[in-house]
């Protein structure tokens, strides 16, 4: 009567039950393993400048990495969430004019219109992810540049610029805007139609089909939400960095994000989303980086560890699913 | 038993054949990337006087020589329906390298970038053969881990190498026949021989087959575990020595070199008719997608006014139409 | 070729078990193979065909017992080292690379090659030519393989896994997607093989090519073989009734999965009317109605279209002709979600890959398809799926953790009654239930076996399809009996015995004799 696995021999079974449990909560070990070791050997870590800097430096990228999370959830990818960046930021000048509002709407709506290319190609054309967001990796920081004229612009409109240097309750706008979309993309994973059939299709696409889910509009949808996540986060990057650089803003963020979404235990092959582990995903990452660099040991070991995190939350995941 | 053979052509192929539009379809995968190079070629030709110039088309071919030595590997890669994300970091690496060999004298210049990009190769691929772990994720490691590894050669990239002008690997970077860069002359020369292994071995088979059909491959006996990792060592080996021939070019290891570049190479290859989802593509079509990226660049450049990030929009856009037709393409097949 | 010399089996399988995590596929499987010898090997879903195929061809490796080949043991840690010692197989779906050249898929691994080992394509072209040649088979070797029709495909397979030096060839439902010409074509070709001494293993279900081309037969049921002999001394009755594992001579009445008494529905509208289903190669204008309240039984063997049919009705299977209309109004044409929301509910075949979701918990699976009821302007109400999930999981006895468990860690019985929930929360007309009861323990199968006839009593249509003769007859208020695609009869009331279910199956269609 008991479930199959009873005839597994007992040392795999094990084994694929600690990489199942690194796989869930490897993440959140490994940051407080490190927060534990930068208190006794960080100087000046435990103050709240620091923590400050750090969670501002984090923020873009764990608004991105919701969006990845969410595609990954489908068995997708998005590359294009870099570009999208770009493209904000070489909007919201050109439209500033008009106020703050209308320059961050236009900034928002070029993530949506990114999305809806991606979406289609993906849900209704049927490219692979991977290939579909991959023209408009290339494209899109070229239509930013186009529209921009391919100049830096300094932005001086202030009320824009405070958004990326307030601070609410003593906490930096970003950070605030982060966490917000933290609670909220939690609730749309969990209490929406979208964020269930999100993770079903991730999970099963023949069994959701068959239990006739509308599958191509939930998928055209998951790219618009991640393309409007990465216009958010671009929005806040071009606040903060009080200019707007369609050439470099957003470079590598596709890695970053997808490194975080793994590293926090969503699985690449889809069918669950873990939105907290995403954060502690980007969390780890960036601690990683800010202890090796406070402790003069470069960027270039910063990256290795990276790749070496990446690794090892595939080889758990991947040991997690043969159970 | 005189019964078994009566009908001697039982079976024709006279209902399966292919469509007209599915042989358009097909055509256009194959060979659009080549067409469109030519009408490109020749409307730029009327337009510009100073595009069909030798000096012009030299320099159309030198810059775009490097990018099709790292996409030959990536054209390999691909056909087994894998991806090679790393290509990028490990050309800055093999030049990096290269510029930093260079004091034992021209031949490590070369050497040393061959063995690290190889060997960086050939532990992705073990990772993705024997571990089987994701390409696409491994290879996304070893983006960073390349770089990183490039950033601790290059004291966090503070220190450029130089590689003296009169290194022999300097004269073989920079110096040219009939108008024509080495490096150009190098990459025809790796192209046929990529085109002999493609399409007249038995490697090249197994590599077709595996991208075709993983499962179907391993029954017929090809082995697999060597063809993929012998694809990412080749594409290991191809994207360092490019680096290390740029850098002989550029009298230097840049450090800065190669970001986005994997994007680059893996459209000039789907630009160039080789599915992404692999079994199909060949060496020729990349040939014609890397010419491409290079001649709308040149031309865009020639137009003056127009900022060079028009060749970003026009290649995004030719990759989606590309990518469109193919999938459009390979369901038809599949619904017959 | 070489011939043993002596008349001894040329493969010898003997006493092979195969066990998958504690479940037993293979117990103790013996089976002898005379040179030029077409033997057939049958048996239905779950028999252990397949994981005697692949044992054979060095798939898997036996956990006990041996294999001879020519009178010499035979070990193979892989399917390459039986291809080598002369064991092909030629399966239905993968076996080639779609996307390369016939020529190229016809001579892979073995192309003829010039000085410096590069591949000599003008050869290689010829050599493939004259190879499908000598098989009738006329086309241009040059031709992608995937743009060739599936028989042309098929004999491409065939003629590769001989042309290697074969000397067992396994074939694993040749004909199923064959034309009958090339039917014949294929039957030319075994029957040339074994004037060369090659010995084939022959798997089908369609009876009238077995009879013709077999000479011996081997029938596995549940991991056994419960037959081996020359297939001409067996009747086709006891070879259905060997298959589906109920003796002829001894069918019980009213046996213990009895569900309750027949139900009187005849006189209703039919909720469900699906008529003139046609898919090439699939099916052949079945006509299937159900009325409320009556549990209609799909009869047939493994491949007769039984689970195509159920497809069909739930707009997952695209069709060449035919419609469905539910309580008088047609559906759209391969829409799931329109059927659906007509009331149609599909409990798949494959609980895996087309069931659960493995990945997400009771809860969710049970809330999947009703969440359009569960759910007002996209957010989902928690309490109602709460409701629903607690209603279900105690109504069908669910046995989890918690209604927060993994789906994937349930046993198959729990998982089962998941997707009933599923689709009883959708509050569905008509239930079509594809293998209930397969691989789910006796306790679970009985509590299945319940809830269905008391859905019955309910009020819904359902359509049951199920290879437990048993179950079928006995659950069902009719009988449609298919072959090969085609309805071939109908039972009902006294005329609904599990025998003549079995005479259907076998006197259907069978002209030849």
């Amino acid at each position: 009567m008991t479930t199959e696995t009873a005839a597994v021999p007992a040392s795999r079974f094990d084994r694929a039950r600690l990489l199942a449990w690194l796989q869930d909560y490897g993440v959140y070990a490994a940051i407080a393993a490190l927060i534990l070791v930068n208190i006794a050997i960080t100087p000046r870590f435990l103050t709240l400048e620091n923590l400050r800097t750090q969670l501002v430096q984090v923020a873009p990228v764990v608004i991105v990495s919701f969006g990845m999370a969410l595609v990954i959830g489908t068995e997708g990818v998005d590359l294009s969430v870099g570009s999208v960046m770009a493209l904000t930021t070489a909007l919201i000048p050109l439209y500033l004019g008009y106020g703050v509002v209308p320059a961050v709407v236009a900034g928002l709506l070029g993530g949506v219109a990114v999305g809806l290319v991606n979406g289609s190609l993906v849900a209704f054309v049927g490219v692979q992810p991977i290939v579909a967001t991959l023209a408009l990796f290339v494209g899109g920081r070229g239509i930013a540049l186009v529209v921009a004229g391919g100049q830096l612009k300094d932005v001086h409109d202030q009320t824009l610029l405070d958004l990326g240097s307030s601070s609410l309750a003593g906490i930096p706008l970003p950070v605030v805007v982060a966490a917000v979309l933290t609670v909220v993309v939690m609730a749309v994973v969990r209490r929406t139609t979208f964020g269930r059939r999100l993770v079903a299709i991730g999970g099963n696409r023949t069994a959701s089909e068959l239990s006739g889910l509308p599958v191509r509009r939930v998928l055209l949808l998951v790219y618009v939400v991640s393309g409007l996540l990465a216009a958010v986060a671009g929005t806040l990057a071009t606040a903060r960095l009080q200019a707007s650089d369609p050439s470099s803003l957003g470079l590598l963020m596709e890695l970053s994000a997808i490194t975080a979404v793994v590293v926090g235990g969503t699985p690449l092959n889809g069918g669950r989303v873990r939105v907290l582990g995403t954060v502690a995903g980007a969390l780890l990452i960036q601690l990683v980086r800010a202890t090796l660099i406070k402790h003069d040991l470069a960027d270039s070991i910063a990256q290795m560890v990276q790749a070496v995190i990446i690794l090892a939350a595939v080889y758990a995941a991947r040991g997690a699913g043969r159970r | 038993m005189t019964e078994s053979m009566t009908a001697t052509a039982a079976v024709t192929e006279a209902a399966a054949g292919p469509t007209g539009r599915e042989r358009a379809f097909g055509l256009i995968q194959r060979h659009g990337a080549a067409a469109v190079l030519v009408l490109l070629v020749a409307i730029g030709s009327f337009a510009f006087d100073r595009f069909p110039t030798g000096a012009n088309l030299g320099n159309i071919a030198i810059t775009s020589s490097f990018l099709a030595m790292v996409a030959l590997g990536m054209t390999f890669v691909i056909i087994t329906g894998g991806i090679d994300l790393s290509v990028g970091s490990v050309f800055a690496l093999g030049g990096v390298l290269a510029a930093y060999a260079v004091r034992w004298g021209s031949l490590a210049a070369l050497l040393l970038p061959l063995a690290v990009c190889g060997a960086f190769g050939l532990v992705q691929g073990l990772l993705i053969a024997r571990v089987r772990l994701a390409p696409f994720i491994v290879t996304l490691a070893g983006l960073l881990g390349a770089r990183g590894l490039l950033l601790s050669i290059s004291n966090e990239g503070a220190t450029t190498y130089l590689i003296p002008r009169g290194a022999v690997i300097a004269r073989v970077g920079q110096g040219s026949l009939f108008g024509v860069g080495y490096p150009v002359y190098l990459t025809l020369a790796l192209f046929v021989v990529g085109a002999v292994l493609l399409q007249r071995t038995r490697f090249g088979q197994s590599v077709y087959a595996i991208g075709g059909s993983e499962d179907a491959a391993e029954l017929m006996g090809v082995p697999l575990t060597r063809t993929k990792v012998a694809v990412y060592v080749m594409s290991g080996l191809l994207a360092g020595l490019a680096g290390a021939l740029n850098a002989a070019r550029l009298s230097s290891g840049v450090t800065i070199l190669g970001t986005g570049m994997e994007l680059d190479v893996i459209a000039a290859v789907v630009i160039g008719g080789t599915l992404l989802t692999g079994g199909a593509g060949s060496v020729s079509g990349t040939v014609a997608g890397v010419l491409l990226l290079g001649v709308i660049q040149n031309l865009i450049n020639q137009i003056g006014d127009l900022s060079s990030s028009y060749q970003q929009v026009v290649s995004g856009a030719f990759l989606a139409a590309v990518v469109v037709v193919q999938t459009y393409l390979s369901r038809v097949q599949r619904l017959r | 070729m070489s011939v043993p010399d002596e008349e001894g089996p040329l493969l010898e399988v003997s006493g092979v078990v195969k066990r998958f995590t504690g479940v037993l596929a293979l117990d103790r499987v013996s089976l002898e193979l005379a040179p030029g010898e077409v033997h057939a090997l049958v048996g239905e879903n779950g028999a252990g065909k397949s994981t005697l195929i692949k044992v054979i061809t060095g798939v898997y490796r036996p956990d006990e017992g041996t294999m001879r080949l020519a009178g010499r043991p035979a070990e193979f840690a892989g399917p390459l080292e039986a291809q080598r010692a002369g064991i092909q197989a030629v399966h239905q779906e993968i076996g080639l690379v779609p996307a390369l050249s016939v020529a190229r898929n016809l001579l892979l691994g073995r192309e003829p090659r010039r000085r410096f080992g590069t591949l000599d394509v003008g050869r290689m072209h010829r050599e493939a030519g004259e190879i499908l040649a000598s098989y009738g088979i006329d086309v241009d070797v040059r031709r992608p393989l995937r743009s060739l029709g599936v028989g042309v495909q098929q004999m491409v397979a065939l003629a590769r896994a001989v042309s290697v030096d074969a000397r067992v060839v396994v074939m694993d439902e040749p004909t199923s997607s064959l034309e009958p010409r090339e039917v014949e074509t294929l039957f030319g070709v075994v029957r040339r093989l074994r004037e060369r001494a090659v010995s084939v293993i022959y798997v089908s279900h369609r009876l009238d090519e077995l009879y013709r081309i077999c000479d011996g037969v081997t029938v596995l049921r549940d991991g056994r073989v419960v037959h081996q002999g020359p297939l001409a001394e067996l009747d086709r009755l006891r070879l259905v009734s060997l298959m589906l594992g109920r003796p002829v001579a001894d069918v019980r009445q009213g046996g213990v999965t009895r569900f309750s008494g027949g139900h009187d529905a005849a006189r209703e509208t039919p909720v469900v009317e699906a008529s003139g289903l046609t898919r090439r190669h699939v099916l052949d204008d079945v006509s299937v109605a159900i009325r409320p309240g009556e549990v209609v039984g799909l009869g047939g063997l493994l491949g007769a279209g039984r689970t195509e049919t159920a497809k069909a009705i739930a707009g997952a299977l695209p069709l060449d002709g035919g419609r469905v209309t539910v309580a008088g109004t047609p559906l759209r044409r391969g829409s799931a979600a329109a059927a659906i929301r007509a009331g149609v509910a599909l409990l798949p075949e494959d609980r895996k890959a087309e069931g659960v979701i493995g990945t997400l918990s009771v809860r969710e699976n049970i809330a999947l398809a009703a969440l359009p009821r569960l759910s007002r302007a996209g957010l989902v109400s928690e309490a109602r799926i709460d409701r629903i999930v607690d209603t279900f999981m105690r109504r069908l006895r669910i046995k989890a953790a918690g209604p927060h468990q993994r789906v994937a860690e349930l046993s198959g019985g729990n998982q089962q009654k998941v997707l009933l929930a599923r689709w009883l929360a959708t509050e569905p007309k008509i239930l079509l239930l594809d293998e209930p009861t397969r691989g789910i323990d006796v306790g679970a199968k009985a509590e299945v076996q319940a809830l269905i006839d008391e859905l019955a009593e309910d009020g819904l249509g359902v359509l049951l399809i199920s290879a437990d003769l048993e179950e079928l007859v006995e659950g069902s208020d009719r009988v449609v009996v298919l072959k090969d695609g085609a309805v071939v009869g109908e039972l009902s009331g006294g005329d609904l015995t599990e025998e003549r279910v079995m005479t259907t199956i076998a006197d259907a269609g069978g002209g030849t004799p």
